[in-house]
């Protein structure tokens, strides 16, 4: 049981280790983007639209192409999630608006962009539940490692993820190693502690924004596409995805802006939010209330973390000083 | 013999309608000192952020070297080998030495290590001492100033400019500097140095260029200046205002500060042992060079910051009962009639809320007042009715959000809600700043009227003529020490400027 455990922390922790990965880059050149609840929502739907007309393409949706049903709904994803960072940076870096009321309109539109596009495909479909059905894409994203089944529990709790989920990791430990060890990542700290420093420096600021939110809205987007295509199987309902996207914003500050730390928090988080499930075996009269207590555990510890953070005001594990601000030259 | 290295022509630059540097020269030869001397407000930042790519002039050429420039952002001023050490330092808190040093960067291999090993070559040779590795917000303010330097050279900075470079620093490490400044000379580097005090300009400058209210006045050779002639160019011919001035009469000592001393949050002194007495039907002119203590001094005696040592007396003039500020609350203060209409460097910054309308602003201080849960409205109309009528007030109406009045009419808002209340001590710190003539007018008659009426009026100046004219005494402070106490009446403008900036001698340790 401890194996299968592991295993759906895992599966759970990947959106939330994409989110948190995108948020970390986005933060870190002091855009806080709190958009991204809804960003990973509209890379989930686009994923779906790409994947919907692809599959609809098909005659027979036996002979459908590996490579194009995936290649498709990963660049609908990655063009949607691209859009929604565009639309975030334009309004908060060319036009200095407030990056929280950006933020949480995106978050609205994205939720609300999603569940209008979900419901009409599935009026489309005629099916009779309220979700839609992509077997066949979800087929080819849920494929792991051939040989992991047979490697018992140790192929069953490392190797028995689609690539999708692996990516996650790599991409997370793509960003830090960038913002740790490499130019590009010195300059992009810089813009988000000082930009004014940057500048003077003579880095472009506004173009550091405008990559790293839009790079990050990327990745984010991704977390998104994993839930549908793997994690629920190619199986769409409006608001399945849930608080997702909160908690990705909480494992930013859980992890103290550190994506390489996000791999291991993802998956306590991960497993902090089915935990519940496996309760009911071990511990008597789990009721429904009982349940939901459980669950609030992830925004617990990121409280917690957060009150230890500004109490031991260790300036390592502070948000980047200039988060949230917009920056013009000339202002006095 | 001289080369220019960076020659300036007809340099002009305009805020709204507010002129920072106006028809501006200059020349910087190469392998020498040149230091610019002014007063506050003078346009000797302006003039510097222009060559450093932070701001870009109106009017007017720059040439580098012979060659006609364009320098349109801090990376074009870098590309042209100028490198600026700003006021407040452009340094990321949480990087270290090297990381601060590299940044921006953009040629061979990204290597920390391998470039602390190239600044460290820096450092030998022109004798500064630093450890690499240190974070900077472990550093003290000379470190992070060697660190900006060394950034500037690193980076092959042939033309350094530094914004007042030793107002942070003590007389030894002012000295470490200058020696270093001083082998950079030795090596063939321009660098201009901006500064208000009158003996390091003679210290270390080959020559200096004057500017005044934002106009270049002239340049002479270090060696044909003293104090006197510098004192004079800085300010100026004494300009006649017309201000009417009444004596004062029945004046008696309604505020008297005794020995205090301030400690600001980072725990430097910034107040040494102030005593000054402030009678009523009188002005005190408070004159200094900005940032020498008027600020704390003034939040001081209205509460906002603790004092460490000392006593701010106040005659109560309605029990006769002497009471000491130091214990009581801002509210307390402020119900004793001890008014401070402060008007810092962003106009909106204190005392009124810009998004909010005439009438709401007047309520930030009546809101206490009034019975039951709802605010009460009818009064702060009429006054704000009555402040735009008598103080020609130019706004469309009283729901006007103040942040959409200009500068004169925002001050007009202040200081007429200020002395609406009948105050005792009148406090205002730079009310004219930013605005013209017939408003600054206006301000002047306002705290006039307060004085005829018995007020003890404090004013912070910056424009010296304006002190001499307008005020009774004039209280000197530099450096957080009083370094005099002159008679409006008699005081000459050169006397005060060279008080302004004597208790700068020996680096701060005033002499007074």
């Amino acid at each position: 049981m401890l194996v299968s455990f592991l295993h759906r922390a895992v599966m759970q922790g990947i959106p939330l280790l994409y989110g948190s990965t995108g948020e970390i880059l986005t933060e870190k050149s002091g855009n806080l983007n709190l958009g991204i609840p809804g960003i990973m929502y509209v890379g989930g739907i686009s994923g779906v639209i790409g994947a919907f007309i692809y599959e609809n393409s098909l005659e027979n949706k036996a002979d459908a192409n590996g490579f194009l049903a995936i290649i498709i709904p990963l660049l609908s994803c990655l063009l949607g999630s691209l859009i929604m960072g565009l639309i975030y940076s334009f309004l908060t870096t060319t036009l200095r608006a407030n990056q929280n009321v950006t933020g949480l309109a995106l978050t609205t539109f994205g939720v609300g962009f999603g569940n209008f596009f979900g419901g009409s495909l599935i009026k489309i479909t005629g099916s009779a539940v309220p979700s839609i059905t992509l077997t066949v894409t979800s087929s080819f994203y849920s494929k792991t490692l051939p040989f992991a089944s047979k490697l018992g529990w140790f192929g069953e709790v490392f190797l028995n993820y689609s690539f999708l989920a692996y990516f996650a990791i790599i991409c997370a430990v793509v960003v830090s190693i960038v913002l740790n060890k490499t130019r590009v990542g010195l300059s992009l700290r810089a813009v988000g502690e000082n930009p004014a420093t940057a500048d003077a420096a003579g880095i472009n600021v506004n173009k550091n924004k405008y990559f790293a939110t839009c790079i990050g809205s990327m990745i984010a987007g991704l977390g998104g596409l994993y839930y549908v295509m793997d994690y629920a199987t190619g199986i769409w309902s409006n608001d399945a995805f849930g608080d997702r996207g909160w908690l990705a914003i909480a494992l930013v500050i859980f992890t103290v802006w550190r994506p390489n730390l996000s791999i291991f928090g993802s998956i306590l988080f991960g497993g902090l939010y089915i935990v519940h499930n496996y309760l009911n075996d071990i511990v008597p009269n789990m009721t429904m209330s009982k349940q939901e207590i459980i669950k609030i555990a992830p925004y617990l510890v990121t409280i917690i973390v957060l009150i230890a953070i500004s109490t031991r005001k260790k300036r390592e594990t502070q948000p980047p000083a200039s988060l949230g601000l917009s920056y013009f030259r000339e202002e006095r | 013999m001289a080369v220019p290295a960076i020659e300036l022509k007809g340099i002009t630059k305009t805020f709204g309608h507010v002129v920072a540097n106006e028809n501006v020269d200059l020349v910087v030869n190469r392998g020498e000192i040149l230091s610019i001397l002014g007063e506050n407000g003078s346009g000797k930042t302006t003039l510097m952020n222009m060559i450093s790519g932070i701001y870009y002039p109106d009017e007017g050429h720059i040439f580098i070297d012979g060659k006609e420039v364009t320098i349109s952002s801090p990376k074009d001023a870098l590309d042209l080998k100028i490198g600026m050490i700003h006021q407040h330092f452009k340094l990321v808190d949480v990087f270290n030495a090297t990381q601060n040093i590299v940044l921006g960067i953009n040629e061979g291999k990204f290597d920390i290590k391998a470039s602390t090993a190239k600044i460290k070559e820096t450092c030998e040779k022109y004798g500064f001492e630093i450890d690499m590795n240190k974070k900077i917000y472990e550093m003290s303010v000379s470190e992070k100033q060697t660190v900006e330097i060394v950034k500037a050279i690193y980076k092959g900075a042939d033309i350094l400019i530094l914004d007042e470079p030793t107002a942070v620093l003590t007389p030894q490490e002012t000295q470490k500097l200058f020696n270093v400044l001083r082998k950079m000379r030795e090596d063939g580097k321009s660098i201009i140095i901006i500064t208000h005090k009158l003996h390091e300009v003679l210290e270390i400058s080959d020559r200096v260029s004057v500017l005044r209210k934002g106009k270049y006045i002239g340049t002479i050779n270090t060696a044909d200046a003293d104090e006197a002639i510098l004192t004079e160019m800085m300010v100026g011919e004494k300009i006649n205002l017309d201000i009417e001035r009444s004596t004062p009469h029945d004046s008696v000592d309604r505020l008297v500060v005794k020995g205090v001393d301030l400690y600001n949050k980072e725990g430097v002194q910034v107040l040494h042992d102030i005593s000054f007495t402030a009678k009523s039907g009188e002005i005190l002119g408070i004159a200094g060079i900005s940032g020498s203590g008027q600020r704390e001094l003034l939040e001081a005696i209205a509460g906002l910051q603790k004092i460490s040592g000392g006593e701010i007396l106040y005659n109560n003039p309605k029990t006769e009962k002497v009471e000491d500020l130091k214990d009581k609350t801002p509210l307390q203060i402020r119900n004793l009639g001890v008014r401070l209409s402060f008007v810092p460097e962003d106009r909106l910054g204190m005392g009124l809320v810009g998004n909010m309308d005439i009438v709401d602003n007047m309520m930030l201080r009546s809101y206490r007042k009034g019975k039951g849960v709802f605010l009460e409205r009818k009064k702060p109309k009429q006054l704000a009715d009555k402040i735009i009528e008598d103080l020609q007030v130019v706004t469309p109406d009283t729901k006007t959000p103040v942040r959409r009045l200009s500068g004169g009419n925002v001050q007009k808002v202040l200081v007429g809600r200020e002395i609406a209340s009948s105050p005792t001590v009148l406090m205002a710190a730079y009310p004219v700043r930013g605005l013209d003539i017939n408003s600054s007018y206006t301000i002047y008659n306002l705290l006039n009227e307060q004085k005829e009426k018995g007020v003890a009026v404090i004013f912070v100046g910056e424009d010296l003529d304006v002190l001499i004219d307008l005020c009774d005494r004039i209280l000197v402070i530099c450096g957080g020490r009083v370094t005099g106490i002159v008679n409006g009446r008699e005081a000459k403008k050169e006397e005060i400027g060279l008080l302004m900036t004597k208790g700068y001698k020996a680096g701060g340790e005033a002499d007074a």
